[in-house]
């Protein structure tokens, strides 16, 4: 366990405290901060310039966008390279986009800093984060998309980038013309004169580059913006609807082999031995080999799970022969493990802890003596898993002392880590890929699949080898979102005035010590006006993979924290919406996001009944998360055989300016689809150490039938961007469950809802 | 040595006769739009076309095939196939677009039987069709738009999320 508890960021991200400590005290040596310029130029192809280390120009005026974050659905490449070609006033329509390397300026700042253990509240954290960045800067290979960071962390660096390339471009022209710069302009991939002279950029970039990088430039108002803020559509469109090659595991390279590899059913077993005999007989197989766990087996962002693989011609080969070979399993510790165990362990932490306190203000215990009415509650969350559409999958290649990698990875450099260390080369010998990517939902950031394929690539003679996981193996070795649990209590005065709020929860903090704020985001940063709060974990591990979901802490945070506070209005008598709104009173943003919501949903009138005339009722919830603030209301009704259905939500989001709203409506209707899969069905359950769900059809995600009409709106905003990927999740499951409540009069405390 | 007819071409496969007809055509043919996600015909993924009929690759064996003609995403066109896409890139249906083959593939062989199908119709054909991303309203309304363009082929319709 000690392992477990140590492994959170600081050690998988290839430094430790020490060294972080070490940075930390010389930082002032270090280069000032800047994110325009890579400390080597970038390469460039013949004719083509780059103009600092985000753009670089074509002859035939293609503009170039590099591309640090990985497309995993959320629409990311077209909005970064929205921000980078306004600025730059490049043609929409000649922007390509390539994937960067792993550099400096690269490191995603918000996603690590806003991700590391500082204690929750207080003023300590901010302190603590405003180090951190300046540390993380200097660290290299820390890019990473997750934690719905990407906008927050570019939304200066990739503006700043293309309006320094503008005023190269202009500065180029303007010794040209032997005119002023300040009566150049730009506009749609051209410079323009008032005399009337223009020059588009391809024939200008050459000479831009040599006058050096713009650094203190102005970056445009709001008003000024042709492409930030305008409804855009998705540059990956037309290859996704054609069924291009995009995906990793559509790689095709000449010799290539497949693999498909077998891990123990038993979570953390290991192989005690095989036999390959009857597999390696099989037409078309060329290997059977065991892959040895990689970094310690179970969970961590840098370990890997061992098995046995066959490499095969092809993939059905290779899963085919697969069946053949018999494997004597180590089951190790977790074999008489069952998920209803470590549920009763986080139900026998509650009981015996009071939990480490993470955030208290005011005096709850004496507020609670003194009250006229408590209510209290206990609340359960399962193991889920990310069923990402794509399934685990990586081809790497070994030869010459140097790899090449295509994998869907979400954390570039944990995965070139994993493949260096593997195959015993340095880091700069890992050239990685990173295609398209079909889903992640915060399963891509592990490397398990990673470290696999390069160990099997060590088999091949020089052959690439794609590894694939079978749908069954990826849903039983998944790092699953943490089951949690939580009990609340609330206190109110005599005139029925919340007065105490009380918090404790019980799950694995991820690795994150349980002081920290991994596994406490959601429940102490409500934006409520609580006279009193104390939010308290206690931190309880088990033998189960865990890793991040999809809103990380929200996912279990805002069901606990929205659904008591549904109870607490109804045991204080009032309205829903009104108790939260006088809770918020002095959360302007918050209030604003609430009240729209409660208007667009026409809270407060009839729903209409549901398509076959049954009763229906509204639930709301609402939720500050990655930046961002948002309220859902649903209506749901009740079907066959208790059937919960949804069949309306609203949903309204404050998430800063909002950058392409044709992407942020996306992400709030899948977001919200998401969360609704778990909050109606999704549950990974364990017994004798196995997980029980092999497919589509034991986790079955919501399927099209059950999907609800979903109207988004957006709140008006110029503050810098919140986060959105995830922003839609957290909400749908407190939402719907309250609207159960308030159609049925029953309380359903545990996901997936259902009723008694 | 089997022969099939892939996208209007007649080829002669290497594979065996219970290679399941997704990895013929993904390994052998090197058609890489139609995609693995189950394994088990659950989650529609590797929906290509049997005649016009959608079928699931994944659990197909080739030799099942005949000489009935096969389309994939790569092969699909024709008027249904040129409204969807006009369609899913009005209405920004796609995400991380892993299963979006499949969804076109089961769209458009729902708009050859029914050129003006109901939302009944639509969860019907499509309910087979597993999106994680959650594209599902956006691909009703798609749906909806590309029959509208069909019957008429003017101007975008009202793009419209309610169910």
């Amino acid at each position: 366990m000690a392992t477990l508890k140590r492994r959170y960021f600081l050690r998988v991200m290839g430094g430790t405290a020490a060294t972080a400590g070490g940075l930390a005290i010389g930082w002032s040596l270090l280069p000032p901060r800047q994110r325009l310029m890579p400390g080597t130029p970038l390469p460039v192809a013949p004719g083509q310039v780059a103009l600092n280390g985000w753009v670089k120009v074509s002859a035939d005026d293609t503009v170039t966008v590099v591309m640090t974050q990985a497309e995993l659905g959320q629409g990311i490449h077209t909005s970064l390279a929205m921000l980078l070609a306004d600025e730059m006033d490049a043609a929409w329509d000649r922007v390509k986009l390539e994937q960067s390397t792993l550099r400096k300026i690269y490191n995603n700042q918000a996603e690590i800093a806003d991700g590391l253990p500082f204690p929750t509240g207080g003023p300590g954290r901010k302190l603590a984060q405003w180090m951190a960045r300046k540390i993380i800067r200097e660290i290299p290979g820390l890019m990473g998309t997750g934690g719905s960071s990407s906008v927050i962390d570019l939304w200066m660096p990739m503006r700043e980038a293309g309006a320094s390339a503008r005023a190269a471009l202009i500065a180029a022209a303007a010794e040209n013309w032997k005119v002023p710069a300040a009566e150049c302009t730009a506009e749609s991939g051209r410079v323009l004169h008032s005399s009337g002279k223009s020059a588009s950029f391809g024939e200008l970039a050459g000479q831009a580059a040599k006058l050096g990088v713009p650094k203190n430039v102005k970056l445009k108002d709001p008003a000024q913006f042709r492409l930030i803020g305008k409804p855009t559509r998705r540059l990956d469109n037309a290859l996704k609807i054609h069924g291009a090659p995009i995906y990793s595991l559509d790689v095709q390279l000449p010799g290539l082999v497949y693999a498909a590899m077998k891990m123990c059913p038993t979570l953390g077993g290991k192989v005690s031995r095989f036999e390959g005999m009857a597999a390696q007989l099989l037409p078309g197989v060329r290997k059977v080999v065991a892959v040895a766990p990689y970094g310690g087996g179970l969970a961590s962002f840098g370990s890997g799970t061992g098995g046995v693989a066959v490499i095969a011609d092809t993939p059905f080969h290779a899963m085919n022969a697969l069946k053949k070979v018999t494997v004597e399993w180590d089951h190790g510790p977790a074999a008489t493990l069952s998920s209803r165990d470590v549920m009763s362990a986080l139900a026998g932490a509650l009981d015996k802890n009071p939990g480490k306190v993470h955030y208290e203000r005011g005096d709850v215990d004496s507020a609670l003596q003194s009250v006229a009415k408590t209510i209290t509650a206990e609340y359960s969350v399962p193991f889920l898993a990310h069923a990402t559409m794509e399934p685990m999958n990586c081809t790497v290649q070994f030869k010459d002392g140097a790899a090449t990698v295509w994998a869907p990875a979400q954390s570039p450099g944990f995965a070139v880590n994993a493949v260096a260390a593997i195959l015993g080369i340095k880091a700069d010998k890992v050239k990685l890929v990173i295609p398209l990517i079909g889903g992640g939902f915060g399963r891509r950031v592990f490397v398990d699949v990673v470290s696999q394929a390069a160990a099997l690539a060590k088999e091949t003679d020089g052959a690439p080898v794609q590894l694939l996981w079978s749908r069954e193996e990826d849903m039983t070795h998944d790092y699953y979102r943490p089951a949690f649990m939580a009990r609340s209590k609330a206190g109110f005065d005599a005139a029925g005035k919340l007065t105490a709020w009380q918090m404790t929860t019980a799950g694995s903090s991820m690795g994150a010590p349980s002081f920290v704020d991994a596994s406490g985001k959601g429940n102490f940063d409500t934006g409520y006006g609580f006279p009193s709060i104390r939010v308290a974990h206690q931190n309880t591990d088990s033998l189960v993979p865990v890793g991040i979901w999809r809103s990380v802490s929200h996912s279990h945070n805002a069901f606990f924290t929205e659904s008591f506070m549904d109870e607490a209005a109804h045991a204080a008598g009032q309205d829903p919406v009104a108790f939260r709104a006088a809770l918020l009173a002095d959360s302007p943003r918050h209030l604003r996001v609430l009240k729209r919501a409660a208007e667009l949903s026409n809270w407060g009138q009839p729903s209409a009944p549901a398509p076959d005339g049954a009763k229906t009722a509204r639930g709301i919830a609402i939720h500050p998360c990655f930046g961002s603030v948002i309220a859902s209301v649903a209506e749901v009704s009740v079907g066959e055989s208790g059937k919960i259905r949804v069949h309306r939500v609203v949903c309204v989001v404050d998430c800063g300016f909002p950058l392409n709203p044709n992407m942020i409506r996306q992400q709030l209707e899948g977001g919200m689809i998401f969360g609704l899969s778990a909050a109606l069905q999704g549950k990974i359950t364990v017994e004798k150490g196995q997980v029980q769900q092999t497919n589509f059809d034991s986790y079955e995600p919501l399927r099209m039938r059950d999907c609800p009409a979903i109207e988004t709106d957006l709140i008006a905003s110029t503050e810098h961007p919140g986060g959105i990927g995830e922003t839609g999740t957290p909400t749908i499951a407190p939402a719907v469950a309250n609207a159960v409540h308030a159609l049925t009069g029953q309380r359903l405390r545990s996901l997936p809802l259902k009723l008694a | 040595m089997l022969t099939i007819k892939v996208n209007g071409t007649s080829v002669e496969l290497k594979s065996e006769p219970d290679t399941p007809l997704l990895w013929v055509l993904r390994s052998e043919l090197k058609l890489a739009g139609t995609k693995y996600g189950c394994g088990m015909s659950l989650c529609g993924a590797c929906t290509v076309h049997l005649d016009g009929e959608a079928v699931r690759s994944c659990v197909l064996p080739v030799s099942a095939v005949g000489t009935r003609e096969v389309t994939t995403i790569e092969g699909l066109e024709g008027l249904e196939a040129q409204t969807l896409r006009d369609a899913w890139t009005e209405v920004d249906v796609v995400q991380c677009g892993y299963c979006q083959s499949g969804q076109l593939m089961s769209a458009s062989a729902l708009l050859k039987k029914k050129p003006t199908p109901t939302d009944a119709d639509i969860e019907q054909a499509m309910n087979g069709n597993i999106c994680r991303c959650g594209t599902y309203p956006r691909i009703r309304a798609a749906i909806h738009m590309a029959a509208g363009m069909r019957s008429a082929r003017v101007g975008p319709a009202t793009i419209s999320l309610t169910k």
